[in-house]
């Protein structure tokens, strides 16, 4: 492995995805909406294959579809039909317009077009059918499918939170997790009897029923009417430690309106998930309901039957930072030892966070690699001897090579059925991640195992 | 049985008689104003269509771009390095997606790219393309680079070709810009750069050796191991094969394609560019044929055999045909008589797989009503329009809502695309094939054709539907 000094200028099997595809998931979960690229065809077309071949979800990605011409004189015009196109046959309440390399470099101002957009309609006297038009800047130059995630909810949120009289309620902004996680978060929330707004809601709209008629836009979604009260709520909690320091959603939310913000990790793993059931109790003055309560003891009573099979196998983690981040967190309760943490993204928080997620039990910080893509981490591997990889598909090849098993999580997972199902949070979640590593650690067991053992 | 599957029949079309008359009139404003004479119903008016033109803006098409068309092409050409030269993203989301399998050297299934940041492209990445290609080309030795031009490059001006010329003298390989600048058109112009890039490497190889009676494949990208079937009834009917392109491709191999007596060319234009080129300027001349279903498959080879002019080519040609389908047709029985009457929709890339898939379907005895490409030509709609049934929706450049509308208007069975068309399919409880590139079952060839019939039995009869909402309602 090259030192950290000199690292490669080419990128070979990238561990991250580009800008505008995260803006079109965070888009996704709201009421109404319509993600809205604003470049070529082939972004659109590109990040639908790509997010449906996980989800296996109709995903519409409207696209201004510029040719040579509107590159050369601009993109207004075809934004501007784009718009007039979604809003007569989706019948949108929110148009999320992200930007692409090719609109970012010609310099579009997209802001000042759809004001233009909107002004025009206006004097038509057309308004009632006009939706929310939220933009956001994601050329793919800059950052990962995360900061395009976290981009578009603030964004969203800057357009539509305002401030607003006191309500009992929590804002919860978890970022990217599963549809399943998603569920499992408002049936906490229900549970507890908290008012909650999630931002975004994918839990739905990327994981929907059989419906006797193709929905154009997927029932579900954080209603636009929630997002407005939103500057009302008790508190704001947003998850994932790289985001400390960083302007996000939840600080537009702290310093418009006032809404005092809590960030937490997230929630994967026992103490992790202790911190976010601490908050709530903060805040709303009552303890965790029974049904969590028994969880947490079932899933501690887990944790010592599984103790054996996992202690000190060595995992190779990698992904989404805050995915990382919180996976470890879990990893390292279970006596599983990470030898690499890694990511494709580049906060330049994910050391400091992967500290303080581990140094209550390991004496040493596992190796941390920002940046790195799937051929570094195969010449990391080669020293580590991993026993485990934890992650989403495109780490199967090298899962593969060296004879590992690959625990799937995450997104993208093209390889298997049921990624937008996968729990990850909270204590069910953690209950789940553990059966599934204890019998992957099993399995292979007993398949490199000549004897054939029925019991282990 | 026979009276049984009459009865099937009529009371398929009575049924659909009743949709028609109660669904077609309040379906069409799905259908943008703009797109209106990109459809066609088969009998309602004389055949006319337009196509071939930008997509609408806000119409959510199913196709992609320029790079995508050079990236699918070149693709599976597997001792080649593939450089994206630009964002993330066109790397990232065409890393090993093409079931495109390779007999040996799997460097093409690796996504290479520069990784353009911000800085690169203020100031320009020529210097970034220089080392990445430097440092790619030390580390895996390919026989050839290729350098995809992304619509970041298009825009900054980087000159791709100059890199290219200089990394090529210094490490004696060819390396090979692709001018694939996703905004530079569709598709089809993707086919067009991969196919002029892959010119330049014909001509530069020695041809000593090649049989006369010898062909280049192309437009078969290997999918599910189908050159290797294909080149099996080559190998049988005596047709030495120079160079597949690009299926299992080898730069070597292009390199000496001007050496073939004949190319015989597939699929819907991808690499027919670079036949009209070889004609052009090697003289030789190409042959259109489609893999697909028993009859082109059948044809296609005799259409070879005839070109060769050997009567004991053609006579190993009818045996070999005779052998395949006196194995098929046995097996095909039990498809067909379960399939028969049952409704079919195609939406896929190019029209030429739809017309074999067209025939496919009729010799299963079911019905194709609604056929549609992406990148279809005039020709291509006028073709699908003569072989197909009366009241059959022909369809350019279309989107989900209206595939959507046209899936429930025709009540169809089976639903023929790739993974967008999928969730289309599910979401109305509509079977569904997949004829994409990333497929995993070989579908050409007479083998091809009972793969294809269990694939659409597979479906069609799961038992799954009768609790789907729209059909159980």
């Amino acid at each position: 492995m090259k030192a950290k000094s000199e690292p490669y200028v080419s990128t070979t099997n990238a561990c991250k995805l580009c800008k505008p595809l995260g803006a079109c998931l965070a888009f996704r979960g709201i009421e109404g909406a319509v993600p809205f690229l604003h470049g070529s065809q082939g972004c659109a077309t590109y990040m639908r294959r790509y997010i449906i071949s996980h989800f296996r979800e109709p995903v519409d990605i409207a696209s201004s579809s510029l040719g040579e011409k509107d590159a050369v004189y601009g993109g207004a015009a075809n934004l501007e039909q784009g718009l007039r196109n979604v809003i007569a046959k989706y019948g949108a309440g929110l148009i999320g317009v992200a930007t692409t390399c090719l609109t970012e470099t010609i310099g579009d101002d997209v802001p000042g077009i759809v004001r233009e957009f909107r002004h025009k309609k206006r004097s038509l006297g057309n308004l009632a059918a006009m939706p929310e038009i939220v933009t956001v800047s994601t050329p793919s130059y800059s950052g990962t499918h995360m900061e395009g995630f976290h981009a578009a909810i603030k964004a969203v949120v800057k357009r539509l939170a305002r401030a607003k009289d006191p309500v009992r309620a929590v804002n919860i902004l978890p970022g990217f997790v599963s549809p399943g996680d998603i569920r499992y978060l408002q049936e906490i929330l229900r549970d507890w009897e908290i008012p909650g707004i999630i931002l975004p809601d994918i839990s739905e709209t990327l994981d929907g029923q059989a419906l006797a008629d193709y929905e154009k836009i997927p029932p579900g979604g954080t209603p636009i009417k929630a997002i407005r009260q939103m500057g009302g709520s008790t508190a704001t909690i947003e998850w994932g430690r790289t985001l400390f320091g960083q302007h996000t959603a939840g600080q537009v939310l702290a310093e418009r309106c006032g809404v005092p913000l809590h960030r937490l990790g997230t929630p994967i793993g026992l103490r992790e998930t202790d911190r976010f059931f601490r908050v709530l109790e903060e805040l709303f003055g009552s303890s965790a309901p029974a049904l969590h309560a028994k969880e947490r003891g079932r899933l501690l009573d887990a944790y010592v039957d599984a103790h054996k099979y996992v202690f000190h196998k060595k995992a190779v983690v990698y992904g989404e930072e805050d995915l990382v981040v919180g996976l470890t967190a879990f990893l390292v309760e279970i006596g599983v030892k990470p030898v690499l943490c890694a990511s494709g993204g580049q906060s330049g928080r994910l050391q400091e966070a992967i500290i303080e997620v581990t140094r209550d039990i390991l004496p040493e910080p596992p190796l941390v690699r920002e940046g790195m893509d799937f051929y570094e981490m195969g010449e990391a591997v080669e020293s580590l001897a991993p026993d485990l990889f934890i992650g989403h598909s495109k780490g199967y090849h090298l899962a593969r090579r060296c004879q590992a098993p690959l625990i799937r999580v995450g997104f993208p997972i093209h390889d298997r059925f049921g990624g937008q199902r996968i729990l990850h949070l909270g204590y069910r979640g953690a209950q789940n991640l553990l059966d599934l590593i204890v019998n992957a650690v099993l399995e292979k067991k007993q398949q490199d195992s000549p004897v054939g053992y029925g019991y282990l | 049985m026979v009276k049984e599957l009459g009865l099937r029949r009529l009371e398929s079309l009575r049924y659909r008689a009743t949709l028609k008359s109660s669904k077609e009139e309040a379906m069409e404003p799905v259908i943008f104003e703009e797109r209106q004479n990109q459809v066609h119903r088969k009998g309602a008016q004389p055949f006319e269509m337009v196509c071939n033109k930008e997509s609408l803006a806000g119409a959510v098409s199913q196709r992609a771009c320029v790079f995508c068309g050079s990236r699918v092409v070149l693709y599976p050409i597997a001792d080649a390095l593939h450089l994206v030269h630009g964002p993330i993203g066109c790397a990232a989301y065409t890393w090993d997606i093409r079931g495109a399998l390779s007999s040996g050297p799997e460097l093409h299934r690796l996504s290479f790219c520069t990784d353009l940041q911000e800085k690169d492209v203020i100031f320009g990445g020529e210097k970034k393309l220089y080392a990445a290609l430097t440092e790619l080309i030390e580390r895996h030795g390919p026989k050839a680079a290729f350098v995809y031009s992304t619509c970041i490059v298009g825009l900054i001006g980087d000159d791709l070709e100059a890199v290219c010329r200089k990394v090529s003298k210094e490490h004696g390989i060819p390396v090979l810009p692709v001018q694939s600048e996703g905004f530079k058109g569709n598709k089809r112009a993707g086919y067009n750069a991969a196919c002029q890039a892959m010119f330049r490497l014909v001509g530069t190889g020695d041809t000593a050796g090649i049989s006369p009676k010898s062909v280049n494949i192309l437009g078969d990208f290997n999918l599910a191991g189908e050159i290797w079937i294909i080149r099996e009834y080559f190998r049988r009917m005596g047709v030495e094969v120079v160079a597949n392109i690009t299926g299992d491709g080898r730069v070597d191999d292009i390199r000496r394609a001007h050496g073939a007596a004949l190319n015989v060319v597939q699929c819907s234009g991808a690499t027919m560019d670079l036949a009209l080129m070889m004609e052009e300027v090697y003289g030789i001349p190409h042959l259109r044929v489609s893999y697909f279903g028993v009859e082109d498959m059948a044809e296609s080879l005799y259409a070879i055999a005839r070109f060769f002019d050997d009567p004991e080519m053609m006579e190993r040609t009818r045996e070999l045909v005779r052998e395949e389908l006196s194995l098929l047709y046995p097996q095909l029985q039990k498809f067909q008589q379960a399939l028969f009457g049952k409704k079919a929709a195609i939406y896929v890339g190019g029209a030429f797989k739809a017309f074999s898939l067209v025939k496919a379907f009729r010799l299963l005895g079911m019905q194709v009503v609604l056929v549609g490409s992406q990148t279809g030509t005039e020709e291509d709609y006028q073709e699908l329009h003569d072989i197909t049934d009366e009241g059959t929706i022909i369809v350019d450049d279309s989107n989900p809502l209206e595939l959507s509308t046209f899936l429930k208007e025709k009540d169809v069975d089976i639903f023929v695309g790739g993974v967008k068309e999928r969730p289309i399919a599910y979401k109305l409880g509509v079977g569904f094939c997949d004829h994409n590139h990333e497929r995993k079952e070989a579908l050409e060839g007479f083998v091809g054709m009972l793969n294809f019939a269990q694939e659409v039995y597979n479906t069609v009869m799961s038992p799954v539907w009768q609790f789907a909402p729209r059909r159980a309602a």
